[in-house]
């Protein structure tokens, strides 16, 4: 008797098939000892190749002297080059969520970059630490699924003002920086806090990011007793030198990007004096960074800067992260809060821990750069501590002006 | 005001003689081969990277500026023969698949600039017998940028010398102006189509470390000047002298003063001296033919 596969054995077959694939055997704990999966988000090709290649060196040295292992679980790293455009930022992010399955992504470098995919990690519920200093992704388009262990644009030149104001005594500064958000918002940020103290913004440069040449802008550099400058990846060294070409001698002052450790080997002797404010800074004397610095030099052979030392940090938070949330990774909401609510005290920043928006609150260093037995190095000559995205303003009153932008604060002439 | 003025028309005529050294081999390469050859960006980028590493001292021999830019030239120009005889020379008239391979071979010149010499940007020092200034009044010069006016234009006169006075530039000049005649009556084309690539690359890569105290060198160097070179030689008109020299003077002024008058439309300004000129005089001011 021949049977027939009928409608009726076909579904029913297929029914008990289906069942038995979805039994499981309990899964024993077993499971926690999973791989962590750390995906990076960096560029290592074009003209923010400069940071993006630090940035993996950070993450490299901490996953190295941890043994490749964080709260117990070994660490499966993916390294993503975006290219430095936001098209590139979105295809790796999708890449490292979908492909790979990573639990954290560190990353993207650039503010362009992180807006692009900000959308993508809230709906795809997977923690970014970035250093990308976009103001806003923390302040009034906030993600839930972000955390930013460096600084916001702005956070590290409101310290920079009040320094300029208070103990440079600086009365009429004209201010120069690239003709894109970073350069706005760090600017902004300048001005806000310089105007209160009673200084004066005399005029506003922006120099299109790519301009080999700043004659032009150093031309209009006049009648003032100091320049504050924001540039960022190569562009401070050729700032410096043609500034000091063109025979200008105010005094200079500039932030996180402007005066980089990272550079100092770069730099010339037109650099000598330059003042900066960093959320790093190479000369902090503390346990851990006599260990990140001794790790840079040997594996690398470079002085970490800001993208290095960020990063590194950033590694220090997920590992902090993971090992308050009992070492599991499949609630990313319980991991996201875990991540939140990390405050460490040894880092090779010193101590920091996060406001509600997901924004480090750390110390913040004022340098000088000098010349010492004949190499350049950047002095730290004041520390301000617990320094918010906010400074000394009211929260609710700052998010209800306008973010800074090209035109705000306006130049009042 | 007029301090500003000043000082910005002498930068001006101080970037167009870079701006010049830069162009003046793209505009005989794209003359003489009909190419743009989109690889000129990495070769002024290779010519900085080399001359700086000279510079900075290499086997323990620190060579003189000079020198060391002299250097730098012959070996990027050496490459450019490489290039044009292995991969241009393979594709004899198919003028898209040239561009394509010089724009493929710029992205991998640029990533060897990268695994070679990292991410960071390197300074290179002015020679020490060009450091300081020229005041005229409240007015700062400083003395390397008027140095490189004096080059651009010795390196103008020669390459004049070059094209109007010997054999050699009779022929080039011939083939720009008529590559099908030129072969008719002897000439070896193919052959002067590989040393005027060398010398493109050659002049591009002078271009690059005598620009390097002023501009320094990083990754993305290259993207940067190519824009600029390809303004100038669009503006100054194709395969001519003359039209590279007083196009980069023009392109310098436009770049100087358009960036100080008009900073939020400081691109818009450069490239539209060269919109106009490609509708109006598609063959530019002083150019043999139309591209």
């Amino acid at each position: 008797m021949s049977r027939k596969l009928t409608r009726r054995t076909f579904m029913a077959s297929t029914a008990v098939g289906a069942a038995a694939a979805s039994f499981r055997f309990p899964t024993p704990a077993i499971a926690q000892a999973a791989p962590f999966k750390l995906g990076l988000l960096t560029v290592k090709t074009g003209p923010l190749a400069q940071g993006g290649i630090q940035m993996e060196q950070g993450v490299q040295v901490f996953l190295k002297e941890k043994n490749n292992m964080m709260a117990g679980r070994k660490v499966e790293f993916f390294s993503a080059d975006t290219g430095g455009n936001p098209a590139g930022a979105k295809t790796k992010a999708q890449e490292l969520v979908e492909r790979d399955k990573v639990d954290v992504i560190l990353g993207p470098l650039a503010a362009f970059e992180l807006l692009a995919i900000t959308d993508y990690i809230a709906q795809a519920k997977t923690p970014l630490l970035s250093l990308a200093a976009a103001e806003d992704v923390t302040q009034r388009r906030p993600n839930p699924y972000f955390l930013r262990a460096s600084a916001c644009s702005s956070q590290a030149m409101h310290p920079m003002a009040d320094y300029a104001a208070k103990e440079m005594k600086l009365k009429n500064v004209i201010t120069i920086s690239e003709d894109f958000a970073f350069g706005y918002e760090q600017m902004g940020g300048f001005q806000q806090t310089f105007e209160d103290n009673g200084g004066k913004i005399l005029k506003k440069l922006w120099p299109p990011i790519v301009t080999p040449d700043y004659t032009p802008y150093l031309a209009q550099i006049a009648d003032c007793d100091g320049v504050c400058q924001g540039f960022a990846g190569s562009n401070p060294l050729r700032f410096m030198k043609q500034y000091a070409a063109a025979g200008l001698k105010f005094p200079v002052v500039t932030g996180e990007t402007g005066g980089d450790d990272a550079l100092l080997h770069a730099f010339g002797d037109e650099a000598i004096g330059l003042v900066s404010c960093c959320p790093y800074t190479a000369d902090l004397e503390n346990e851990s960074n006599k260990r990140f610095l001794a790790a840079m030099a040997k594996d690398y052979n470079v002085l970490p800067g800001f993208y290095a030392a960020g990063l590194y940090v950033n590694c220090q938070v997920v590992e902090a992260g993971l090992q308050k949330n009992g070492g599991k990774s499949d609630d990313k909401e319980k991991l996201m809060a875990a991540l939140r609510s990390v405050s460490l005290t040894e880092t090779p920043r010193g101590a920091i821990k996060f406001d509600h928006f997901g924004n480090v609150v750390g110390d913040f260093f004022i340098r000088k750069l000098e010349k010492t037995n004949g190499k350049l190095i950047n002095k730290t000559v004041k520390t301000y501590h617990n320094v918010s995205q906010f400074w000394t303003y009211d929260e609710k009153k700052f998010l209800q002006q306008p973010v800074y932008s090209r035109d705000f604060p306006p130049v009042k002439s | 005001m007029s301090t500003l003025w000043l000082v910005l028309a002498v930068n001006s005529v101080t970037f167009g003689g870079l701006l010049f050294l830069l162009s003046a081999g793209f505009s005989l390469i794209f003359g003489l081969m009909r190419i743009p050859n989109l690889t000129h960006g990495s070769l002024f980028m290779l010519g900085a990277y080399f001359g700086a590493t000279f510079v900075g001292g290499m086997l323990g021999i620190v060579f003189n500026f000079w020198i060391a830019a002299l250097i730098a030239a012959v070996v990027v120009a050496a490459l450019g023969a490489v290039l044009e005889r292995f991969l241009l020379r393979q594709l004899p008239g198919q003028q898209l698949a040239q561009v394509l391979v010089t724009l493929g071979v710029s992205f991998m010149a640029a990533d060897f600039c990268l695994m070679v010499w990292g991410g960071d940007p390197i300074s290179v020092a002015t020679p020490p017998s060009l450091v300081g200034f020229l005041r005229a009044g409240p007015a700062v010069f400083p003395l390397y940028r008027i140095a490189v006016i004096v080059i651009a234009v010795v390196v103008a006169i020669a390459l004049w010398l070059l094209l109007d006075r010997t054999r050699l530039g009779a022929m080039i000049r011939a083939g720009v102006d008529d590559p099908d005649m030129a072969r008719v009556v002897g000439i070896r084309v193919s052959q002067l189509f590989t040393i005027v690539f060398a010398l493109g690359a050659g002049l591009a890569a002078f271009a690059g470390i005598i620009g390097g105290p002023i501009l320094s060198v990083y990754p993305g160097l290259d993207q940067d000047m190519l824009p600029l070179a390809l303004v100038v030689v669009i503006l100054g008109g194709t395969g001519s002298l003359l039209g590279s020299f007083v196009g980069s003077i023009i392109i310098g002024f436009i770049y100087n003063f358009g960036q100080a008058m008009f900073p939020e439309l400081a691109y818009f300004v450069l490239f539209l001296p060269m919109l106009l000129v490609l509708i109006l005089r598609p063959q530019g001011l002083f150019g043999r033919f139309v591209p």
